[in-house]
C-alpha cells in the first residue's frame, strides 16, 4: 500500500491531537500550533489530491483492524481530497487574518481554548468529508456543533451568548433530527456503511419494501441538515451568529461549518440513498423550492441592513440557498454546479468578512454604513478585498460567483422545464439584489465624508492581514478564470461516488 | 440602509420578521454601532469593565424591551407561536408513529439488522478482540474511530463550557457562598463512609469492561460521581488536596494524550496489515484483550474529569 494512502487519517489524528494538546499551551504557542496543523493538513491533502488523480478508483482505507462493514473506514477519492485542501487553506487564511482582532476580541486566559475549537472544528471537518459511515458522520456532526458554539460565545458580550443560545437550539434540533433518520435507516437496512445502506436501499425498492421509513428518513435527514446548515426557514439563528463573533470565527462559519453539514447531505444522497431514490421521495423538490425562496428572501433581508457584517451574513442566506437549488435541480450538473459554489462562496464570503473587520478597524469600531464611509480609502487592502468579494458575490465575470452562477444555469438548462424557467428567472432577480446591496455598500465604502481629516490615511494593516486578503483574492480569481480543472475534477469525483 | 428607517420599522412585515429573528427580545439592532463605539472609546481608559459590556447604560434592556413588545403587538405573535408550536409537534409526533407501524418488527428475528455484522460480532466477538463483553468489544476495537471521536465530544464540552464559566484569577466567585459548598453533618458522616465505596467501585467497573457489563464511561461517571460527593461534602480546598486544576490537566491531558497514541498504533497497524505486538491473552482475565484495558481505565479517567469539571465550573467558576 502507498504511503500516501495514510494521509487521510494522518491528517485527522494531527487535529484531534492538537486539541488537548493545546489546552495545556500558552494561548500564543496554541495559535501557532493550530496554524501549524492547519497549513501541514492542508499541504497532506494536497498531496492526497495529487495522488487521487492518479487513480481510477477511490481508494478505501480501513480504520483499524477489521475491514468495513465490521469496522470503520474512511474513503478518498478526487471530490473528497479536493474539498479537504480547499477547507484548510480557507481555515489558514481566515485564521491569519483574523489574528490582530483575535488579540483584542478574546481574553488572553481563552485564547488556548478558542484553538483547542478550532483544531476539532477542522477535525470534524474533515471526517465529515472524508467518511463512509454514517455513525461515523454522526459523531462529527456532534463536534462540528459544539466547537461552532465556542467559536460564537469566545467574545463574551451577552449578544454572543444569546447568539450561541440559538444556535445550539437549533443545531441540537438538526442533529436530533439527523440521529433519527440514520436510526430509521438502519433498522430498515441494518447498515451503517454508506456502500452497503445504498446496495440495501436499492433492493428495498425493488421489492417495495418500508417505504414509507424510507421515505420518512430520506425527508429527516434533509430538514436537520437544512437546519444546521441555515436554509431559508431555519435561518433565524445565522445572523447573529455570524455577525457578532470575532472575526476569523465569522470568516470560518460562514465558509467552513455550513458547508461541512451540506458535504454530508451530498454523500447522504448520493452515496447513501440514491439520486434517483432521492428523486422518488420528492425531497428535492422540497429543497428546490426552499432554495430558490432562500436565494430571494436572503437578499432582500440583506438589502435593509444598515450594519455591514449583517448584511454578508443575510447574504450567506441567499448563497445557501444557490447551493440548495442546485440539489433541487435533479440533475448531475446541478450538484456539480453546487459543489463548486461550495468552493466559490466559501471563498468570497470568507474574505468579505475578514475585509469588513479591517474597515471597521479603520472606522473607530463601527459597523454602520455611514461610519464607514471611504474606510476604503483608508485602509486599503481591505477595501479592494470588499470589493473583489462583492464583485463574485453579485456574480460580475472574471470572479468566481461568475463561473459558478453560469454553471446554475447550464445546469437548469438540462432539468425539467418548470424548473428550468424558475430557476433562470431566480438567478437573474437574486444577481439583481445581490448587486443592489453589494455595490452599494461598495459605493458608500469609497465615498470619503464631507470634511474628513484623513487622520487615518496613513494605516497600514499588518503583514498577514495583506498576506490572507492578497491570497483570498488570487483563490477567487482563480476559481472565476481557471475554473475548467477544478470543475472536472468536482464531476470526476462526483461520479466516484455512486 | 434607508432613509426612511422609522417607516418601515412599524410595518407588520418587519415586525414579523423580527418576530421570526427573535430580535424582539432586544432593544433595535441600531443600538449596535452606537455601543460599540462606545466600547472603542471606553476600552481605552478602563479596558476590563468593558469587556462584558452588553449595553448603553442610560437603557434599561429589560424595560426597554417590554416596552417595543407593547407597542409592536408581539401579544398576538406569542399567541399564534405557542399555537403553531403545539401543532407542529402534534404534526411531527404523529409522523414518526406512522413511521412506527412501517418499521421491521422489533426483536423478530428475520430483521434486516440481523445480518452478517451482529453474527460475526456476537460468534467471532471473543476470538477477534479476546473480550468477554461483546459490546466492549464493538465500540473500542471494531468501531474504535467512532469512540474515539465520541470521547472528544466529551473533552470539547467541558471546553465549551469552560469558555462560558471560567473566571479570571482575579474575578469575584460567582456564587454568594463562596468558594466552598458547606456540607452538613449528616452529609459529610454519609459521606466519610460512601465516597471509598463509591470509587472503587467505579474503579471495578472500569477494569471489569472487558469482562462485565460497564467500561470506561459508566465507571468514569461513577469515579466523576465520587468526586463530586466529595467535594460537595467537604468543600473545594478539601478537594484541592489531591485534586487541583494542575492534576485535573495532568489527568486529562494525560489520559486523552495516551488513549489517542494507542487508538492511532491501533488504527495505524491495523489499516496498514502490520501485525500488533500487544498480545490478545485468555479471554476472562483481567489482564487480556490487548488493547481494551488501558483504553478503559483511560476513558474512564477522562469521563470522571469530564463529570467533575462541570460540577466545578458551574458552582465557582474555575477548578
Amino acid at each position: 500500500m502507498d504511503f500516501v494512502r495514510n494521509f487521510p487519517f494522518i491528517c485527522i489524528m494531527l487535529a484531534m491531537v492538537s486539541g488537548p494538546v493545546s489546552s495545556v499551551l500558552s494561548g500564543k504557542k496554541a495559535g501557532r500550533l493550530s496554524m501549524l496543523v492547519v497549513s501541514v493538513c492542508g499541504i497532506l491533502s494536497a498531496v492526497t489530491l495529487v495522488y487521487t488523480l492518479q487513480l481510477t478508483e477511490p481508494f478505501v482505507y480501513t480504520m483499524g483492524r477489521f475491514p468495513a462493514p465490521f469496522g470503520n473506514e474512511i474513503r478518498a477519492g478526487v471530490f473528497e481530497a479536493l474539498m479537504a485542501t480547499f477547507f484548510c487553506l480557507i481555515m489558514v487564511l481566515s485564521l491569519i487574518g483574523g489574528l490582530k482582532y483575535l488579540k483584542t476580541d478574546v481574553p488572553d486566559e481563552k485564547k488556548n481554548l478558542y484553538f483547542i475549537m478550532i483544531n476539532l472544528l477542522l477535525a470534524s471537518l474533515l471526517s465529515l468529508i472524508y467518511t463512509n459511515d454514517m455513525f461515523t458522520g454522526y459523531v462529527f456532526v456532534e463536534i462540528n456543533t459544539i466547537s461552532a458554539c465556542g467559536l460564537i460565545m469566545i467574545r463574551g458580550w451577552g449578544r454572543n451568548i444569546l447568539a450561541a443560545t440559538k444556535y445550539m437550539v437549533m443545531s441540537l434540533l438538526g442533529s436530533g433530527l439527523v440521529l433519527v433518520s440514520i436510526s430509521i435507516l438502519y433498522g430498515i437496512t441494518g447498515h451503517l456503511l454508506m456502500s452497503n445502506i445504498h446496495t440495501a436501499v436499492a433492493e428495498l425498492v425493488a421489492s417495495k419494501n418500508h417505504i414509507e421509513p424510507l421515505i420518512i428518513a430520506v425527508g429527516l435527514f434533509s430538514v436537520g441538515i437544512a437546519i444546521k446548515s441555515a436554509l431559508f426557514p431555519f435561518h433565524a439563528w445565522l445572523p447573529d451568529a455570524y455577525s457578532y463573533s470575532t472575526c476569523s470565527s465569522s470568516a470560518i462559519l460562514s465558509s467552513l461549518v455550513s458547508k461541512g453539514y451540506i458535504l454530508f447531505l451530498m454523500k447522504f444522497i448520493y452515496r447513501v440513498i440514491g439520486s434517483d431514490v432521492f428523486k422518488m421521495t420528492g425531497a428535492d423538490d422540497v429543497l428546490f423550492l426552499f432554495g430558490i425562496a432562500a436565494m430571494l428572501v436572503g437578499s432582500i433581508d440583506a438589502i435593509q441592513q444598515t450594519d455591514i457584517s449583517r448584511m454578508i451574513a443575510f447574504s450567506s442566506i441567499a448563497q445557501i440557498g444557490y447551493i440548495y437549488m442546485g440539489f433541487g435541480l435533479g440533475v448531475e450538473a446541478g450538484m456539480v454546479a453546487s459543489a463548486f459554489h461550495i468552493l466559490a462562496h466559501a471563498s468570497a464570503k470568507s474574505m468579505l468578512f475578514v475585509s469588513a473587520n479591517g474597515l471597521s478597524e479603520v472606522s473607530g469600531g463601527s459597523m454602520n454604513y455611514r461610519d464607514l464611509r471611504g474606510s476604503g480609502i483608508r485602509n486599503r487592502s481591505a477595501g479592494i478585498g470588499f470589493v473583489v468579494g462583492s464583485l463574485s458575490m453579485v456574480g460580475i465575470p472574471l470572479f468566481a460567483g461568475f463561473t459558478s452562477k453560469v454553471y446554475f444555469a447550464k445546469a437548469a438548462l438540462g432539468a425539467t422545464t418548470s424548473k428550468e424557467i424558475v430557476t433562470l428567472i431566480a438567478l437573474a432577480i437574486s444577481t439583481i439584489l445581490n448587486a443592489m446591496y453589494f455595490i452599494r455598500m461598495t459605493l458608500s465604502v469609497y465615498t470619503p465624508r464631507m470634511n474628513e481629516h484623513y487622520e487615518d490615511r496613513d494605516f497600514r494593516p499588518g503583514f498577514t492581514y495583506r498576506f490572507s486578503m492578497f491570497v483570498f483574492i488570487i483563490i477567487v480569481l482563480v476559481l472565476g478564470i481557471l475554473s475548467n480543472p477544478i470543475f472536472d475534477w468536482i464531476s470526476r469525483g462526483l461520479s466516484q461516488f455512486s | 440602509m434607508s432613509k426612511i428607517r422609522k417607516n418601515y420599522d412599524t410595518s407588520f412585515r418587519t415586525r414579523f420578521r423580527r418576530y421570526i429573528l427573535g430580535e424582539t427580545e432586544l432593544p433595535e439592532v441600531d443600538y449596535m454601532p452606537m455601543y460599540k463605539k462606545q466600547i472603542a472609546e471606553e476600552k481605552a481608559e478602563d479596558e476590563r469593565a468593558t469587556e462584558h459590556y452588553l449595553m448603553p447604560p442610560e437603557v434599561d434592556p429589560m424595560e426597554d424591551a417590554k416596552r417595543y413588545a407593547e407597542l409592536s403587538g408581539m401579544r398576538w405573535f406569542r399567541r399564534l407561536y405557542g399555537v403553531m408550536a403545539l401543532l407542529l409537534c402534534v404534526a411531527i409526533s404523529g409522523l414518526l408513529i406512522y413511521n412506527v407501524a412501517f418499521m421491521p418488527e422489533f426483536g423478530s428475528a428475520d430483521t434486516a439488522m440481523t445480518n452478517e455484522v451482529t453474527e460475526r460480532y456476537i460468534e467471532k466477538g471473543q476470538e477477534e478482540t479476546g473480550v468477554v463483553n461483546t459490546v466492549t468489544g464493538v465500540i473500542l476495537q471494531y468501531r474504535g474511530f467512532d469512540t474515539f471521536g465520541e470521547t472528544h465530544v466529551l473533552f470539547l464540552a467541558t471546553i465549551a463550557v469552560m469558555i462560558l464559566l471560567k473566571r479570571r484569577k482575579d474575578e469575584e466567585p460567582v456564587r454568594m457562598d463562596g468558594e466552598n459548598p458547606g456540607g452538613d453533618r449528616i452529609l459529610r458522616t454519609m459521606a466519610h463512609f460512601m465516597v471509598p465505596l463509591i470509587f472503587l467501585f467505579g474503579l471495578y467497573i472500569l477494569v471489569n469492561g472487558h469482562l462485565s457489563p460497564g467500561g470506561g464511561f459508566s465507571g468514569g461517571a461513577v469515579l466523576g460521581a465520587g468526586l463530586i460527593l466529595y467535594s460537595a461534602s467537604f468543600g473545594f480546598t478539601a478537594t484541592a488536596r489531591f485534586f487541583n486544576e494542575r492534576i485535573y490537566d495532568i489527568v486529562k491531558v494525560g489520559s486523552l494524550m495516551l488513549y489517542s497514541l494507542l487508538i492511532i498504533y491501533y488504527l495505524f497497524t491495523g489499516a496498514n496489515g502490520i501485525d500488533s505486538i500487544v498480545p490478545l491473552g485468555k479471554a476472562g482475565a483481567i489482564i487480556s484483550s490487548g488493547l481494551i484495558l488501558p483504553i478503559n481505565i483511560l476513558v474512564g479517567f477522562e469521563v470522571a474529569c469530564t463529570m467533575y469539571a462541570f460540577f466545578a465550573l458551574f458552582r465557582k467558576g474555575g477548578l
